[in-house]
């Protein structure tokens, strides 16, 4: 499989990066190459073998479904780019 | 008086509990070879003096008190993928810019709770993606070491800024991450040693995420003593990462000088790849000898998945990376450019605030996750990484208790290397040695074995059954004391 300079488009859209004209054509090619290379895959054999989803033999640990954290809100604003009043200020969303 | 930069981590913290000197003096010489060194080698992104003499201070009162803890006053560097509390986090990447954390990461809150104290911020590959430290956007990092034609070198990647600043006695230790080879890689070129633990050994809580499911932090060090008192300190169970594992912490520097005799060392023959380097080859064969000298038996083994283990790589990782960086988006923290609408802005947020490296990797994971391609190369990888361990689980069931290669197929290449500009996979390369650890979520460490024909270190790499780092430490120390190399650079800067 390849991508196409279309492809690079849609895939910089979802991805959120804007891409200038001339960065099209040369993403086309570096991600081509990884892609390339990473095409091997194909080969091996993975009849009833299952994807792994964790990498040591664990169960995810659970905890109590209680409010442990919080009250700070002046903090997680702290290091936004614009806050006003503890809230994050974004440019219109909904008119 | 000695100098107290050249001491070993643990020559200092005994020196310190002596009471030989303080605290504050060899914060003080630490500080002042920073001052003189960094502008060359571009090791620290930030250094926190203030914070470090206070800190200092306060372990020279608890050593007067006879109160002193594991490390205490022992000077660290800090790799800048760590949170630190009010203090410079942007995993040298411009989008974090200004980002100072209201939090401290677990690894470096437990390094201060025994006692450690901070200089700084560490250099390092843009959100830990690169090989050669050049994706910063801080500029590389130059090795402390230099071949004959003394040009600079790539000090390795991603944890560059922690390996040039512990080769350069510009901190006694520092914390790195490993997700394909960035503390190994990085400690095989600047002469150190690196152990990535178990996965789930450290807590990833407070560490900028790249790939979550590969990504564990370890210490860089200039001793395996070292690294193994380090670790000791990062190590513990963490229920905020909820892939911690509820262990105890064996005395890792106890286990250093137990040696070799009776075990059972792995040589896997598919690392043995084409157009290996013979200085490589040879080094190999060498470290067998050195551990069959001290009582082991050395077995040829095979790991038949090997060549698959860095494409699978290159899925798993942009891909997890795809959706961790999503978060990067201008409105909650770092940098914002702004648009004529909010898509606009994020767009234009990422397209200036994330360096070119990150850039495609977000990409390829963008793609290798979207509709139609999910089964064919992200499944696809997850299935073969099931297959890589598998593989070294076959080998440890048969009586292997570690393995033996090679740490890289080179020594330290020249900043902005031709080959490597125009050939992303030979930069993808430099890991091919180190990345298979990852995948299978065992421990390595990277320890100096040899020169090459330039005088420059290489190092060998020790796998380890999963938790079991005790026998790396072990078998690492062997290496090293065998290999009784002189691992100071000429000094330059």
């Amino acid at each position: 499989m390849s991508v196409d300079a279309d492809t690079v488009r849609r895939i910089a859209r979802l991805a959120r990066i804007r891409v200038t004209e001339d960065e099209v054509a040369a993403y086309e090619g570096e991600l081509n190459a990884i892609l390339g290379f990473v095409e091997q895959l194909g080969e091996v054999d993975v009849e009833g073998v299952e994807p792994m989803t964790s990498v040591a033999p664990m169960q995810l640990r659970r905890r109590e479904d209680a409010v442990t954290d919080g009250g700070y809100a002046e903090k997680i604003v702290a290091n936004a780019p614009l806050s006003e009043d503890n809230f994050f200020m974004v440019p219109k969303v909904v008119e | 008086m000695t100098d107290l930069t050249r001491l070993s981590l643990k020559a200092l913290r005994d020196g310190l509990a002596r009471k030989e000197f303080t605290a504050l003096e060899a914060t003080d010489a630490y500080l002042a070879a920073i001052d003189a060194g960094n502008g060359k080698l571009n090791a620290y992104v930030a250094v926190t003096a203030d914070k470090a003499r206070d800190m200092a201070k306060a372990s020279d009162e608890r050593i007067g008190k006879g109160e002193a803890r594991p490390l205490e006053g022992v000077p660290l560097g800090v790799k800048d993928l760590f949170a630190t509390e009010g203090v410079h986090t942007q995993a040298a990447s411009r989008i974090l810019e200004g980002f100072k954390p209201e939090y401290e990461s677990s690894v470096t809150s437990n390094l201060w709770r025994d006692g450690a104290v901070m200089l700084g911020k560490l250099n390092m590959d843009e959100f830990a993606m690169g090989s050669s430290n050049e994706s910063s956007f801080y500029g590389p990092v130059i090795n402390p070491w230099r071949g004959e034609s003394g040009e600079d070198l790539v000090p390795g990647g991603s944890s560059g800024g922690s390996a040039a600043a512990v080769s350069a006695w510009l901190c006694a230790g520092a914390t790195a991450t490993d997700t394909g080879g960035s503390i190994r890689q990085p400690a095989a070129f600047t002469g150190t040693v690196g152990i990535k633990p178990t996965y789930g050994r450290c807590s990833r809580w407070g560490i900028i995420a790249y790939a979550s499911s590969l990504d564990q932090a370890g210490p860089l060090a200039r001793t395996v003593e070292d690294s193994a008192i380090m670790l000791k300190s990062m190590s513990g169970f963490d229920p905020k990462d909820s892939t911690s594992a509820d262990l105890q912490v064996p005395d890792f520097a106890a286990a250093v000088e137990r040696g070799v005799k009776g075990l059972t060392i792995g040589v896997p023959r598919e690392y043995r790849i084409e157009g290996m380097p013979a200085e490589i080859e040879r080094l190999w064969q060498q470290g067998l000898e050195w551990l069959k000298a001290e009582g082991a038996t050395v077995r040829d083994i095979s790991l038949p998945h090997t060549n698959y283990a860095l494409p699978a790589y290159y899925v798993v990782s942009p891909a997890e990376a795809s959706s961790n960086l999503a978060r990067y988006d201008g409105v909650r923290y770092g940098l914002r450019v702004s648009g004529k609408d909010i898509t606009d802005m994020y767009e234009m947020t990422r397209a200036e605030g994330f360096g070119r490296e990150v850039k495609r990797r977000v990409m390829i994971g963008t793609y290798v996750l979207s509709a139609g391609y999910y089964d064919a190369y992200y499944v696809q990888a997850q299935k073969v990484r099931t297959l890589i361990k598998k593989d070294f689980e076959d080998a440890f069931n048969a009586g292997v208790d570690a393995i033996l290669t090679p740490a890289t197929p080179s020594a330290a290449f020249r900043i902005a290397d031709e080959e490597m500009k125009v050939d992303l996979v030979k930069m993808y390369l430099n890991d091919i040695f180190t990345v298979t650890v990852n995948m299978a979520g065992l421990p390595g460490i990277a320890v100096p074995a040899g020169k090459d024909g330039q005088g420059l270190p290489l190092g060998l790499q020790l796998i380890g059954k999963p938790f079991d780092e005790e026998t790396l430490f072990a078998a690492g120390r062997v290496i090293e004391k065998s290999a009784a190399l002189d691992l100071a650079p000429a000094q330059w800067w």
